[in-house]
């Protein structure tokens, strides 16, 4: 028993424990949740009673108003015919979804969902370049999409892989500007201090130090950017469902089309996480600490179910978005990055450098 | 326009690229392909292949007695099938020189205004959806609902209607329709208002129809564009006033008309007609007249069923033009009508026998997609998809 | 056809530029119709479309009718709109069946490229210079036409070797 306890007490095993944990327990069911939850949430927008088919035979013809979707679906990809079209690069075809994926995934390594139990961190590692490594780690995405697009032999999914790269590369500059002002306002680009750089606060104890209220104009570029990362509606053209059809993915069937769509669920979450993270206070809640007799392990259980919420707030705001709008045109996406959000981003910048310089 | 051979071939050397657009496509309403040759994303040429959908329909009306080709007409517009059978029916009219009664012809008016409704409804809502609203989509599908259920109550279909006879209609409307079609159509109102502030001011949206397509009145004129492409471009020309047919003169309706004669042009010049469509239809509704539905004119109309089993004459008659079929004057008729996306018009030629010697239905699509390269030229290949969709190709209208 | 005889504005019109073309005019139920010689086709249309009385800025519609058992067996049927005078006129020219041409009026409206393809397709008239007469509906290895009265109704094709997409990549830029 003690020898359990020393291995889990090794900080290696403790962070795999963690990783198995947030990607098995957290990420995955939420991504999986969200598909489901995408197509009942539109349904509901559209006036339509949305995926209600699937049933248990032997349970009475069980449906869960439409839950048992989740794991047919699932099944479903896992059984088709996993097809390679002629002439594509076999290699480049297979390892390119997995790229995506990795990428989305890797998002949640630096994340802190909870505040710290004594030493127990929720959270798998505290790299010291925090956000840098998300920066480094996004960028990886590109990959997936661009080798799904060549390696496809497809002109549509060329077409959409070309799209993609220099959709997403773009956008990789508003992201990174659009944060140069949070990094300046917390002095750190490393995520725990930004965090709890977001639990001081201004007049004593009225107005908490949020991103949202030190950065907001941050807020609204990082989040369009982040969308326009993850080429969710409206900036969807990479996929450009009506006229290139479905985009780089377009050849892709069974489980690696499974990996596709998966791997865009996570990332839908990991733009949440990472907003709640940067902009709505992490896992802190406001005004908690004044309540100090509080129980550790309850501040950080609450602490969890608040981030929880946002997370889910901002999934949702998402999809909202993404049924409620037309989607742009690729040279309109651009456009707005390169022509809009740029210069904001740039101003955004230099008059929250003169606002530090002035106050201090 | 002189032609020049010239090849490409599929290689890695040409910076043109020969992509296949359909004639399987998420973009494509009908059935058509377009071979795009493409410079990165803009469009350098296109050349549209059409007839996936042919089913002969000339040729089988030659082969079919006149009342038989009633039918097919439904099949060559079926978003707006009733519009179709006016046209062919009224053309038949005119070659017997005869008009059908009036209660017919304002029935004909109302359940005319509600497939150009249903037509519009179905058209816009898919160019919005293909250009990412599908929300809209889903929405004018569900007034589109509405509106079927009215026209089942009338005809017994939603789409294979077959309800007007020369002469007159098959059958009048029921009991309490015009009170159920009141509330129909405030339904469809609500449904109008809430999908015009969604869409109409959207930045997104009139980002990508805005000077989107372009086509110039005088180049529109002669592509022979009619019906809403042509009256997007500044021209008001609306067949319902110009022909006056039937008893379009005892309404009042305004013809909208757009500037420009790009996408947005032709999406608000639909969106408008919706609206003159239901005020048009509140007046027929008003003046309905009472009356006969049919003409009793022993040349057109078959005779009552009570007739034909209770007398003898009747049933002469009955067996006459069943046998015989109808049988117009010697002469050819063109009959234009406003159909739902532009001038449906049907040439007939009689030899004065049973079955026509010429069956011609001018589809109003046919020269849009004529157009389509010359409209899509320089634009980019995204702006395919708003374009096709503001063109409203019929595929069974199209290729007939 | 019709023994209707009342002359309109147009077909006076014609009359006095084109004396020799007319070939015959009716008015039946309003359609102000006019059988000129195929010859003078081209000529005729011009004067409609740019003349001040006539001003047809529209070509609505061309078709054939094919009379079987006359001679000339075809018929070109064209049907003109004029926007800004608002008449109609149909025009006709018969086509012999052993010499089965007819010039194109291509150049005139745009919309006429399509039309007469249609008609070629269909009919198998031949419209001389125009740029691109290849089939429209049909498929180019369909042999016959298939609206002729003599093709019948039943008949069956051969079904066809499946293609090679890139034969379609040879194509002529304007």
């Amino acid at each position: 028993m003690d020898v359990l306890i020393g291995i889990l007490l090794i900080p290696t095993v403790q962070a795999v424990l963690k990783i198995f944990v947030i990607i098995f327990a957290l990420v995955m069911p939420l991504a999986t949740v969200l598909t489901l939850m995408e197509r009942k949430w539109s349904a509901m927008i559209q006036d339509r009673v949305g995926p209600n088919r699937a049933n248990i035979p032997f349970l009475n013809n069980f449906r869960g108003r439409g839950a048992l979707h989740i794991a047919a679906d699932g099944l479903k990809s896992f059984f088709k015919e996993d097809f390679i079209p002629e002439g594509a690069d076999r290699f480049l075809f297979t390892i390119a979804p997995y790229f995506g994926f990795a990428a989305a995934m890797a998002t949640f390594a630096i994340i802190p969902f909870a505040g710290p139990i004594g030493d127990f961190t929720f959270q798998i590692t505290d790299v010291k370049p925090g956000l840098l490594y998300i920066f480094a780690i996004t960028s990886l995405g590109v990959y997936g999409t661009v080798l799904a697009g060549a390696g496809s032999n497809s002109k549509f999914a060329l077409l959409g892989g070309t799209r993609a790269s220099a959709q997403m590369l773009s956008y990789e500059v508003f992201i990174g500007l659009s944060l140069l002002g949070v990094f300046m306002v917390y002095e750190s680009t490393q995520i725990s201090v930004i965090v709890n750089g977001q639990n001081t606060y201004w007049f004593g104890n009225l107005i908490p130090k949020w991103g949202v209220l030190t950065q907001p104009i941050a807020f609204f570029l990082f989040f369009t950017a982040m969308i326009a990362e993850t080429k969710r509606a409206p900036f969807d053209a990479p996929e450009g469902e009506s006229e290139i059809v479905a985009g780089y993915f377009l050849e892709y069937s069974g489980m690696r089309f499974a990996a596709f769509m998966l791997a865009e669920y996570i990332a839908l979450v990991g733009v949440s996480v990472l907003v709640v993270t940067l902009f709505f206070g992490g896992y802190h809640i406001p005004w908690l600490h004044l309540w100090e007799s509080a129980p550790q392990w309850l501040v950080s259980l609450l602490q969890f179910m608040k981030f929880t919420i946002f997370t889910f707030f901002f999934c949702w705001l998402q999809l909202q978005i993404r049924w409620t709008v037309p989607k742009f045109r690729f040279d309109q996406t651009m456009a707005l990055g390169w022509k809009k959000l740029l210069p904001v981003a740039l101003g955004n910048v230099v008059v929250t450098a003169f606002i530090i310089l002035i106050a201090n | 326009m002189e032609a020049v051979e010239k090849e490409i071939r599929n290689d890695a050397d040409a910076s043109i690229m020969p992509i296949e657009i359909g004639p399987a496509h998420p973009a494509m309403h009908g059935i058509v392909r377009f071979t795009t040759y493409i410079d990165g994303e803009e469009i350098i040429d296109m050349i549209p292949e059409i007839g996936y959908l042919h089913r002969g329909f000339e040729k089988e009306s030659e082969n079919s007695r006149w009342i038989q080709i009633t039918p097919y007409t439904d099949r060559l517009n079926y978003v707006s099938p009733i519009l179709c059978n006016i046209g062919y029916s009224m053309a038949v009219e005119k070659l017997f020189g005869i008009e059908a009664p009036r209660r017919a012809e304002y029935t004909r008016v109302i359940m005319g205004e509600i497939s150009r409704i249903t037509d519009h409804l179905t058209c816009v809502g898919a160019a919005a959806m293909e250009v990412g609203a599908f929300t809209f989509f889903l929405w004018f599908i569900k007034a589109r609902e509405y509106l079927w259920e009215l026209v089942e109550q009338v005809t017994g279909a939603r789409l294979t209607t077959n309800w007007t006879r020369f002469g007159g209609n098959a059958n009048d409307i029921p009991d309490g329709f015009l009170q159920e079609l009141h509330t129909r159509l405030e339904q469809t109102k609500d449904i109008l208002k809430e999908c015009d502030a969604l869409l109409t001011r959207n930045k997104i949206f009139i980002d990508r129809v805005k000077d989107v397509g372009v086509i110039s009145k005088e180049d529109a004129m002669s592509f022979a564009f009619t019906g809403p492409m042509l009256r997007a471009c500044g021209i008001p020309y609306d067949i319902r006033r110009s022909d006056s047919y039937s008893v379009y003169d005892d309404l009042d309706f305004e013809i909208p008309v757009g500037t420009v004669g790009d996408c947005f042009d032709r999406y608000l010049v639909r969106m408008e007609e919706m609206w003159q469509s239901i005020s048009i239809i509140e007046q027929a509704s008003d003046k309905m007249p009472a009356g006969p539905v049919i003409l009793d004119d022993r040349r057109v109309s078959f005779p009552d069923k009570k007739e034909v089993y209770g007398n003898i004459e009747g049933l002469i008659d009955h067996f006459k033009m069943v046998m015989d079929g109808h049988q117009p004057p010697l002469g050819e008729v063109y009959m234009p009508t406003e159909g739902g996306n532009g001038e449906v018009g049907f040439y007939l030629v009689s030899d004065g026998s049973g079955t026509p010697v010429k069956c011609r239905v001018r589809p109003p699509c046919f020269n849009y997609v004529a157009a389509m390269p010359y409209i899509c030229k320089g634009e980019y290949i995204a702006d395919i998809v708003p374009i096709f969709g503001s063109v409203n190709m019929i595929g069974g209208e199209l290729d007939r | 056809m019709s023994t209707e005889q009342s002359i309109g504005q147009l077909t006076q019109l014609l009359q006095q530029q084109f004396p020799k073309a007319i070939e015959g005019f009716h008015d039946h139920r309003g359609d102000e119709t006019i059988l000129v010689d195929r010859k003078e086709i081209l000529a005729i249309c011009q004067f409609l479309k740019d003349d001040e009385r006539c001003k047809m800025e529209m070509m609505i519609d061309l078709t054939a009718v094919d009379y079987i058992n006359e001679t000339p067996r075809f018929e070109v049927v064209y049907h003109f709109k004029s926007l800004s005078l608002d008449h109609r006129l149909r025009l006709k020219a018969r086509v012999p069946e052993d010499d089965c041409h007819i010039d194109s009026i291509h150049a005139l409206w745009m919309a006429v490229d399509w039309y007469e393809r249609e008609c070629y397709d269909m009919y198998g008239i031949t419209f001389t210079h125009h740029p691109n007469l290849k089939r429209l509906l049909m498929y180019d290895e369909f042999e016959g036409y298939p609206l002729r009265k003599d093709y019948p109704v039943d008949k069956q094709q051969p079904r066809l070797e499946l293609r090679e997409v890139h034969e379609r990549y040879d194509y002529e830029r304007s």
